[in-house]
């Protein structure tokens, strides 16, 4: 049943432009900074002339590629996940999936996998992209599936929040608004509070915990991290839902 | 042997303080066609969003076919079909497109599904609509598709929100047709304010008034206070009253404006035939007989205003 809503959520997304145009729009840009991060791998490394100036071409176009994804999707994220419950709001139509026979958990979920499942196209076309260079340079694989696993969760995680905002409003604008900031802040805590490394808050910023990934590294705790953020939101999400069908 | 499909006990919705509806209490037999009618914002639509579970009950319970909504909500829902007030259509998709997820989402197995969308389009007219966007479809054609994603895994319970609303008369007939045409296997409440309708179409009415029923009965009762056993007779040369009773059955005559005299006769025993040969024979210029009919507005307005004194 999840994954009959999640293809009905990818039916609808896929049924207008939209879909395609930011599929394509967010292949383009990512393609661009591929392309520059190959220039510039030839330039920068025939400047460096000493052993420990050089990295593999896989970290120097890889952190290019990954650095700007983590960017670019605070954007898309937003713009994709604003409609997913307002837009049912505003139309009406969440009596056909309340009277279907399914539940809350189902609903809430089958709409995040449906998104996320859109996203993870973009994501396995970064892959497909690095994994191209393997052609004529060894690359370090489990730098870029690492890396590709912290932008999955963190990508997950967007849209996780973004769920929660959709739920709380009518407006899709408005919901996309909430969600951009909410994940800005989110996204730069750590910068706010550079000074002081140790503070909880600073715990709390997603970017943190992105970066363990963006240098290989996948630590538990990270990754715990990010799933215990989805499961919040998604629970949430679900809470908003049937304070509806209680409160009318 | 009845089996019964839906029961609802003592329903009652509140916001905040107020009671949208109290104490709504009835239950349907399989077969049965059941009008809800009632003034605007008398509780219909609440109601039904109980009975659909879309709404939970501040107090009372749902079962369909025996299953509790509360506790086995997936179980009961999928014995139902909900059109709800405002037909609920993704309008970025086409009508096949719409039918295929309704009919997955209403747990309609793989191999049917198909012929289920067939058989629903089929049945709402819809056959040549497969194609079109819901967005480019007109009200009418809307109001069907929201009609045809109710029905189509053939649920043992519809319950249709106004479903006549926006539509063409010629369409009106068709879905008046199709609501007769469930009822045969299935049952169906439908919500309306529109009184032929109900006269059509449904086997039992419910009335309900500021989020009570003030009325619950076969339509053959309703129809019985509408034909009060009166005659309306239009003579050009009346003669006097006492002429008038002294036919057989006749029980008292009124004037009426436009010439008209109002025959009230004793219940089952019609003079019409005798009131007309009368008027031949004694040359009365009778110009029109009819059965004096209280208009089915009237029996409604009578039971809205009155305190409730359920049938």
């Amino acid at each position: 049943m999840i994954i009959n809503i999640a293809r009905k959520e990818l039916k609808g997304l896929f049924s207008s432009p939209m879909g395609w145009v930011i599929l394509a729009l967010l292949q383009f840009v990512f393609a661009t900074f591929f392309l520059m991060g190959i220039d510039q791998y030839f330039l920068t490394m025939s400047g460096a002339m000493r052993p420990d100036q050089r990295i593999g071409v896989t970290e120097f176009v890889g952190s290019n590629v990954f650095g700007i994804a983590s960017f670019i999707m605070l954007f898309a994220v937003p713009l994709l996940s604003m409609r997913l419950i307002s837009e049912e709001r505003r139309q009406q139509t969440l009596p056909f999936l309340f009277s279907a026979p399914l539940s809350l958990t189902e609903i809430v979920l089958g709409k995040f996998f449906g998104l996320v499942i859109f996203l993870t196209i973009t994501i396995l076309l970064i892959g497909s992209m690095l994994f191209s260079l393997n052609l004529w340079a060894d690359i370090d694989v489990g730098f870029v599936l690492s890396n590709l696993a912290g932008l999955w969760l963190l990508v997950a995680s967007f849209c996780a929040l973004g769920i929660y905002v959709s739920s709380t409003t009518q407006q899709p604008v408005v919901a996309a608004i909430i969600t951009f900031v909410a994940l800005f802040a989110l996204l730069l805590l750590d910068h706010f509070l550079a000074g002081d490394p140790s503070n909880t808050a600073a715990y709390l910023s997603l970017m943190k915990h992105f970066e363990p990934f963006s240098r290989g590294l996948i630590d538990t705790r990270d990754v715990a991290y990010f799933v215990l953020f989805i499961v919040t939101f998604l629970t949430l999400t679900i809470r908003r839902l049937d304070a509806d069908r209680l409160r009318g | 042997m009845t089996t019964i499909t839906v029961e609802a006990s003592d329903l009652t919705r509140k916001y905040g303080g107020r009671a949208a509806v109290s104490d709504v209490s009835f239950s349907l037999n399989k077969g049965e066609v059941l009008g809800f009618l009632g003034p605007n914002g008398a509780g219909k639509s609440t109601t039904m969003k109980m009975l659909t579970g879309n709404l939970a009950p501040s107090n009372g319970s749902v079962k369909i076919c025996g299953i509790d909504m509360i506790e086995k909500p997936k179980d009961a829902k999928a014995l139902i079909g909900y059109l709800p007030e405002q037909p609920p259509l993704y309008r970025e998709l086409t009508v096949d497109e719409f039918l295929t997820i309704a009919a997955r989402l209403h747990r309609v197995s793989r191999g049917h599904i198909k012929k289920a969308v067939d058989v629903a389009k089929q049945r709402c007219g819809l056959t040549e609509m497969g194609k079109r966007l819901i967005e480019n479809l007109s009200k009418g054609y809307q109001q069907r598709v929201g009609i045809a994603q109710a029905i189509i895994h053939n649920p043992m319970v519809v319950i249709l929100d106004e479903p006549t609303v926006g539509l063409d008369p010629i369409q009106i007939r068709d879905i008046r047709a199709l609501i007769k045409e469930l009822g045969g296997e299935h049952s169906v409440i439908l919500s309306t304010h529109i009184l032929p309708e109900v006269e059509m179409v449904c086997d039992r009415v419910q009335i309900i008034h500021k989020g009570s029923l003030v009325f619950n009965g076969s339509i053959d009762v309703l129809k019985e206070q509408r034909h009060g056993n009166r005659l309306l007779l239009g003579l050009h040369h009346p003669p006097a009253t006492e002429a008038l009773l002294a036919i057989p059955g006749v029980e008292s005559v009124d004037t009426v404006e436009g010439g008209f005299l109002r025959v009230h006769h004793t219940p089952g025993h019609v003079p019409a035939e005798a009131l007309v040969q009368a008027a031949v024979s004694q040359n009365w210029g009778l110009f029109q007989i009819n059965p004096d009919q209280t208009s089915l507005e009237e029996v409604f307005v009578q039971l809205t205003f009155q305190e409730p004194s359920a049938a």
